[in-house]
């Protein structure tokens, strides 16, 4: 990829940020948060969409964007008031700008029409005019792909090119040229443009010397001296005054053209090295500039170029750069764009490193310290840079989740407008970094639940004003670190789940037997039972044939898992609990009987060895644990797995407190602790099939394969064995153990 | 011996834009994303010119122009102020700010370097 489409693609990015930054901005000013501020900072975010469309030559994008800002402009300057219904029009002129974008960058024609609408529209509430928007107008929008990929931009193609042929007309001119202290003040310097002239042709230069005054009487910030040139030169008359343009009010200047055919239009100034500038003056024609200059000689004396530039086919905005390339010494890129599969394979082999670097030191502790002191010191050393590497490699990995948070305003504000209700989003903690794995999957999952929020979740307005609530719903969308998981949370204050429906619906459809008696987050978790649908007619918004169902085995084919919390009349959320990373994680090694398993180090709270007066019995079976004035589960994992020879009284042994779930703790109990490692997760599901209470597989040091603990799941499954519910039931949100 | 430019636009994109075509011109160049931090560099670093855009957070390009002409330290030094409009007013602006020289946006690198040539040998 060459130098300029690459800064090209630089600038697309750009653009998503920029253009999220307008989101944002209109959106505190449509929530009347927003000041005087807001609108500037608006403004300067198009203006710099605008400056970079001009210098990649997306001239469409540039009138687009000109139109917005100018309207901005007037905001910002109080000429036009910014109300509500104004600052919805430019919401959806934001949206018609991303799908400008985002077009140009998959190179994919756009539809005319809604960018035309939207700018007619822009232009009139410039010209003070009011603009009513349709309700319906956003249907669920993408940009207009699939269509044949655009050739070069049309707009972008360059006039025919200049005539190669230099004309070898030559100019006389006499120059004269006296600066005044002005000139000085704003740093300019008389012989940088005496030099210049010099590049045009050949010049004899006098200087008059007459005006400074004796030595004592210098004021060295006044101007004395006066030139007079000479040149003579194929450039125009034009090309000569363009070397004065940053001087021209500071200084006295008079040129005269002494040539014999004075008369001698402009049009042969091309092959003079200054041509390129003097186009790019002239106001109002800005746009032709850039493709008109790349097809002149970037530097003189140079015949290539010309030749190229002679050449009758219009050139693609992309080739201009190229020769531009071929002038200029290295590009500098300060950043590479790598496959993704590329990372994937680095992120793999550093996983075996890993083991091998595991396997490494397993042998090592069968040597002789003594005689293989050297060896250790290597593998201790090894370890750390295998470490290192590995937090480097993940790094590489990590983005913030701005870059799907950013995506959801947008589809707030499609499915409000085409449900007929009022929401506003509320993003927090965008920042957050996750794996570029994890956030690619979590795009559809973040959708869905978004649109259920909004869709089902939210109520109409006429129903929230008859509720007592504000008539605007909110959805809010945070993210954030907890336990070395990164928690998304999705809530709104709407109506929250009608429980009874859903067990009706439940029993309806023989998902659970109508005799069952739940507790009320036990029938939240319904709703992600496959084929529990509460709403009679399937909405296209929220339907896409796809149920929570889906969502909850996507979020847990990566690890992570989801739950509900909600409370009638005032709300739900979804919080979803991901893994930073899905390649590796650190575990503890622990034995049950004569099997190993590993525990991630992020569940652990603490360890210890209770007396039997801390564990308790329940009535139906189990047993707690009281620590600290608390109760907490305890799980036999031996007799989970059914491993033999494991022990199972907890007073006896050893009981690893781990959290399931934001303030929900289990006791394992189990043999001892044999260490503590990262291991490399293998999926189970890949190699084998998924099991409940496992996530996944490692292989040790040893060569031995050991499993991977599902906390939560495992707290799920014991939870779901006690309350004879299905085995596969829904796992559920926190709830403290009542003693 | 080398000049060293100071580009300032809050905007990667075009910074870098401007920043690669002087350095294949044979400038040295140096990075700033606002008015604040481009006078931040000024003091750490030798600069032999600025190159600034106007529309920038923080401190756009005019307050970064007057601040370097008022600092006598920095006084002499070409300021190349970056425009979008090529209004008159506004180079009216850029001239009572004290910069040296305008160019308009979207230009063609060689429109920069030759007014960067112009303005710093």
């Amino acid at each position: 990829m060459d130098d300029l489409a690459e800064l090209k693609q630089l600038y697309f990015q750009e653009c998503e940020e920029l253009l999220g930054e307008v989101e944002r901005h209109l959106m505190a000013l449509d929530e009347g948060s927003g000041d005087a501020e807001t609108v500037n900072a608006t403004f300067r975010a198009l203006h710099s969409i605008k400056g970079g469309a001009g210098a990649f030559g997306l001239q469409r994008l540039v009138d687009y964007a000109h139109v917005f800002e100018a309207l901005l402009d007037k905001m910002r300057s109080n000429e036009i008031p910014v109300t509500p219904d104004r600052v919805k029009v430019l919401l959806r002129a934001a949206d018609v700008l991303t799908d400008l974008i985002r077009a140009m960058q998959s190179d994919t024609e756009l539809p005319q029409d809604r960018e035309s609408e939207m700018r007619a529209a822009l232009e009139t509430l410039a010209q003070g005019g009011e603009v009513a928007l349709g309700a319906a107008a956003p249907a669920v929008s993408k940009p207009a792909v699939a269509e044949a990929p655009k050739a070069a931009p049309a707009s972008a193609a360059p006039p025919p090119a200049a005539p190669a042929e230099p004309a070898p007309i030559s100019h006389r001119y006499r120059i004269g040229f006296a600066p005044r202290a002005d000139m000085f003040k704003r740093a300019n310097e008389p012989l940088l443009l005496i030099r210049e002239l010099g590049g045009l042709g050949m010049t004899s230069v006098e200087v008059d010397q007459s005006a400074v005054p004796a030595l004592s009487d210098i004021d060295p910030e006044a101007a004395y001296l006066r030139w007079t040139i000479e040149l003579e030169t194929p450039a125009a008359l034009d090309a000569v005054r363009d070397v004065f343009e940053f001087a021209s009010d500071d200084c006295d200047l008079e040129i005269a053209d002494l040539s014999p055919r004075a008369a001698e239009p402009a049009a042969q100034e091309e092959p003079a090295p200054v041509a390129p500038a003097e186009a790019a003056d002239r106001p109002g024609d800005a746009p032709a500039d850039l493709p008109a200059e790349a097809a002149a000689p970037p530097v003189a004396d140079d015949d290539a170029p010309a030749v190229e530039a002679a050449s009758p086919t219009p050139v693609k905005n992309t080739q201009a750069p190229t020769k531009e390339n071929a002038a200029a010494a290295t590009p500098q890129v300060s950043s590479i764009r790598v496959d993704l599969d590329k990372l994937e394979k680095v992120v793999n082999l550093v996983g075996e490193i890993v083991i091998s670097q595991a396997m490494l030191a397993e042998h090592l502790g069968a040597l002789s310290i003594d005689k293989f002191g050297g060896l250790a010191k290597g593998i201790e050393e090894l370890s750390q840079h295998t470490r290192s590497l590995q937090d480097s490699v993940m790094a590489m990995r990590a983005q913030p989740v701005k870059s799907v948070f950013q995506r959801m305003p947008r589809l707030v504000r499609e499915v409000a407008s085409a449900t007929g209700k009022k929401v506003r989003l509320v993003l927090h903690g965008e920042e957050t970094e996750i794996d570029k794995t994890v956030i690619e999957q979590l795009y559809d999952p973040l959708v869905h639940m978004i649109r259920n929020s909004v869709d089902h979740g939210v109520e109409s307005p006429e129903e929230r004003a008859a509720a007592g609530k504000p008539v605007e719903g909110t959805v809010r969308l945070s993210a954030g670190h907890a336990g070395g998981r990164i928690i998304i949370e999705i809530s709104d204050d709407g109506k929250g789940i009608n429980r009874e429906r859903v067990f009706q619906k439940a029993v309806a459809k023989g998902l659970i037997p109508a005799d069952l008696s739940l507790t009320e987050s036990q029938i939240d978790d319904l709703i992600f039972l496959p084929g529990l649908s509460t709403v009679d007619q399937v909405s296209n918004i929220s339907g896409r044939g796809v149920g929570m169902d889906v969502v909850r085995s996507n979020i847990q084919r990566m690890g992570g898992r989801v739950s509900i919390r909600s409370t009638p009349g005032q709300g739900s959320a979804f919080t979803l609990a991901l893994p930073l990373t899905l390649a590796v994680l650190d575990g503890m090694t622990v034995r049950v009987g004569d099997e190993i398993y590993v525990i991630p180090l992020a569940n652990i709270i603490e360890s210890l060895r209770p007396t039997a007066r801390d564990v308790h019995s329940l009535a139906g079976g189990g047993h707690v644990l009281r620590i600290r004035g608390e109760y907490v589960p305890l799980v036999d994992v031996g007799r989970l797995f059914g491993v033999p020879n494991a022990a199972s009284d907890a007073s006896k042994s050893l009981v690893v407190l781990v959290e399931a779930g934001p303030g929900d703790k289990v006791g394992l109990v189990l043999d001892e602790i044999v260490g503590q490692q990262q291991v490399v997760i293998k999926s189970l599901e890949v190699n084998y099939q998924a099991l409940p209470g496992l996530s996944g597989a490692t292989i040790l040091g040893n060569g031995r394969v050991a499993l991977i603990l599902d906390v939560p799941g495992i707290h799920g499954v014991v939870r779901g064995a006690a309350t004879q519910a299905r085995a596969a039931s829904p796992m559920s949100h926190a709830q403290q153990v009542q003693a | 011996m080398n000049r060293r430019i100071l580009v300032v636009d809050d905007s990667p994109t075009m910074r870098r834009l401007a920043a690669s075509t002087l350095r294949a011109a044979g400038y040295e160049v140096v990075e700033a994303a606002d008015g604040q931090a481009g006078l931040d560099r000024l003091v750490e670093t030798e600069i032999h010119a600025v190159v600034t855009d106007l529309n920038m957070p923080v401190m756009d390009g005019l307050m970064l122009t007057e601040r370097v002409r008022t600092n006598p330290q920095t006084s002499a030094m070409p300021v190349l102020m970056v425009t979008t409009e090529s209004s008159p007013e506004m180079r009216e602006k850029g001239r009572i700010a004290g910069a040296t020289g305008w160019i308009t946006k979207p230009y063609a690198p060689q429109k920069l370097v030759s007014s960067v040539r112009r303005i710093c040998q």
